[in-house]
């Protein structure tokens, strides 16, 4: 680490860009682990009624409780169990099933939307359940859930900045170590806060043509 | 699990009174940040569709800034930021008003959501009767929006909640900044952390039952028939 | 008395109105009547502000509407209008509807303002339906709350803009009838509108309006019977066969 109370420069920069890797390294671990995880709880969701019951305290939880406190509480919980498995890993888990939490939502309210007659003119045709899922109604059910999908994505990109409570050294904790150093609290805030905003703007536009590409 | 760890809940019985007040400091940021972000709202969302650049532009600069980076770093900027260019702010004004710069974009969206589902004609017909500008706003456009926007907005006021709990990383007193600090003295972390998250699981759920009953007081004409 | 005087209308650079001149006597019904798209309801809309003018004037009982000075809000208390699509307000009831012009706009107390648009329900046919919302009444009755609900303002002018053309069949007779009614009141009416035996047998005068003008405007009788120019006579035989 750099020593206290430098001037604001290119180190200072690389910094920040460094921390700015960290928050997409963990939000890409987070969000893949969501979303994989998130699609299974989100079948489970629509089409097990026992699976449904058993989820539903697990998502109201992961809902109703600020997602701070989630990662300090099982960062806390895996401690007093023995294991410690640092920052990245225990972030990674906790932002990916909050991820998954919303993402099951997301795929849920897609398969419901698919209407009944196609599933029915999928069947009518000769495909077998399995078969119709896969080619009919999980296409059509992905395009339905793909906006939403990409605001929880937006969500927990965003939310990396939290896992710096359990000492991840991603953007925001990254440009506060540098406003400590440089006192330059407002270009740093501002660069960083640029770093952010191109990251979420990009994935939104990508997702725009992705969406009229699909129509 | 927890092998050989012993519990300890003396400690955070004891701090009942300090845990209350912490939520009691949560629900009222949220509360007022909620009111105060959605009046601005309501301003941002006419703005951006007004047509003009002058409106529309920083309109939409606030509506991007608040929705694309984390509501954290809007905390920061006031926190530490401001302080380079103005007399700095203590951490209950820094997090109460970039809660209200948070929830004034959302809002906006929500609202902008909502406009769009009434017909512009509606707007037409109450100018033609002579009603001004305000007053077609009030009387037509508005009781019309509140039906479209209310759930949206009940899960918005539950974010902005949520989104008190970022307090504690600027040392606000709101109920996990009170549970940070009641922890760090007695080291007794997991079991401060689960009764917050139990009175967090609370709050949220006592909102959502209230907004379920308001939306029975409040909307009466919901079941009257379909809309056009 | 409306004068129309050399009004011109554009839309970026289609020109929808090209400096159209003419006079509504006070008592009088004008129907105005011509192909669809060819700008009828933007005159109507210009007539009480709603849409602004880029030439000419409009002078509604001597006050020139597109002046600075003039109070829309004020122009457009004697002005009723109805609309093609029902633009009743969809959250009120009929007679909540129908009162919110004369409680709110003229600011008279709630007892008034309740029984002036009770009368004028009344006299549309809608005594029984007071507290019935829009969305439980029919096309026609809605059609028929819109006129209610401009004639609780107790306008000396009323504008029908295509106010049938939305609805069914079997529902344009009744809110005809209303305007008919209307009309033997004497109040002063101008109608754009596609019912021909409206336009003939109600109307005192009919104008036909093609391309961004008037082509011609004359006695009611005269212009179905006579008329003057080859695109009207046209018109008239295509659209009565």
């Amino acid at each position: 680490m750099s020593p206290y109370f430098v001037e604001l420069g290119p180190q200072s920069l690389w910094y920040l860009l460094e921390g700015a890797g960290r928050t997409l390294w963990l939000g890409i671990w987070a969000i893949a682990l969501g979303t994989i995880l998130g699609i299974l709880l989100g079948c489970i969701r629509t089409y097990s009624r026992v699976g449904a019951i058993l989820l539903a305290p697990l998502i109201d939880i992961t809902r109703s409780v600020p997602l701070i406190i989630q990662i300090v509480l099982i960062n806390s919980a895996l401690g007093i169990s023995g294991f410690f498995w640092g920052p990245f890993v225990v972030g990674v888990l906790v932002l990916g099933v909050y991820t998954a939490s919303y993402t099951s939502e997301v795929v849920r309210s897609g398969l419901q939307a698919v209407p009944d007659v196609t599933k029915r003119a999928g069947r009518a045709l000769g495909l077998t359940g399995l078969q119709n899922f896969v080619f009919i109604i999980a296409p059509i059910a992905g395009r339905i859930a793909f906006p939403g999908w990409i605001n929880v994505v937006l969500g927990s990109l965003k939310d990396t900045s939290l896992v710096a409570v359990i000492g991840y050294v991603e953007l925001l904790r990254a440009s506060q170590i540098v406003i400590t150093q440089t006192q330059e609290a407002l270009i740093v805030l501002a660069v960083a806060g640029g770093i952010y905003f191109v990251m979420c703007f990009a994935i939104s536009a990508v997702a725009k043509r992705v969406e009229t590409m699909q129509r | 699990m927890f092998g050989s760890y012993t519990f300890d809940w003396t400690p955070v019985w004891n701090a009942a009174p300090e845990l209350l007040y912490g939520a009691y400091v949560s629900l009222q940021i949220a509360v007022l940040t909620f009111l105060l972000g959605s009046a601005i709202a309501f301003f941002l969302a006419l703005a951006k569709n007004s047509g003009r650049a002058i409106l529309s532009v920083p309109a939409n600069a606030w509506i991007e800034v608040s929705r694309n980076t984390p509501c954290l770093f809007q905390i920061y900027m006031l926190y530490f930021g401001l302080g380079a260019i103005a007399p700095s702010l203590d951490s209950y004004s820094s997090v109460f008003l970039a809660i209200t710069f948070n929830n004034a974009g959302y809002m906006a969206e929500i609202i902008r959501g909502g406009l769009k589902a009434i017909p512009p004609t509606q707007t037409r017909a109450a100018r033609g009767l002579g009603l001004t500008a305000p007053r077609a706003y009030l009387f037509v456009i508005v009781p019309q929006l509140i039906p479209v926007i209310y759930f949206p907005s009940v899960n918005q006021f539950i974010w902005s909640l949520l989104n008190t709990s970022l307090g504690m990383i600027v040392g606000l007193n709101e109920l996990t900044g009170v549970t940070y600090s009641l922890q760090s003295i007695t080291f007794r972390t997991f079991e401060f952390f689960i009764v917050t998250a139990a009175l967090y699981y609370v709050m949220v759920k006592i909102v959502t039952a209230l907004g379920a009953w308001g939306s029975r007081v409040l909307l009466p004409n919901a079941t009257k028939g379909e809309r056009r | 008395m409306i004068v129309l005087n050399n009004v011109e209308k554009r839309y970026g650079s289609l020109e929808v109105l090209k400096g159209v001149s003419f006079t509504v006597e006070t008592g009088e019904v004008l129907s105005i009547i011509g192909p669809s798209g060819s700008g009828k309801s933007t005159i109507l809309q210009c007539m009480n502000g709603l849409e602004p003018i880029q030439g000419g004037e409009i002078i509604v009982d001597g006050v020139s509407v597109h002046a600075k000075g003039t109070n829309l809000n004020t122009l457009r208390q004697k002005i009723g209008i109805v609309f093609q699509q029902f633009n009743t307000f969809p959250h009120l009831t009929a007679i909540q509807n129908a009162a919110l012009g004369p409680r709110r706009v003229l600011g008279a107390p709630k007892k008034e303002a309740v029984e002036r648009a009770r009368v004028q329900l009344e006299k549309v046919g809608l005594g029984d339906k007071l507290d019935h919302y829009p969305s439980q009444l029919s096309g026609g009755q809605q059609q028929r709350l819109a006129i209610a609900r401009a004639l609780a303002m107790e306008p000396s002018y009323m504008l029908f803009d295509e106010v049938t053309s939305a609805l069914d069949p079997g529902l344009v007779r009744e809110v005809l009838e209303t305007m008919k009614l209307l009309a033997e009141d004497g109040m002063t009416i101008v109608a754009v509108t596609h019912e021909m035996a409206f336009a003939r047998d109600v109307s005192t005068r009919v104008a036909y309006f093609d391309a961004g003008n008037i082509v011609e405007i004359g006695p009611a009788r005269e212009i179905f019977a006579n008329p003057a120019h080859a695109s009207t006579s046209a018109f008239l035989s295509h659209i009565q066969h």
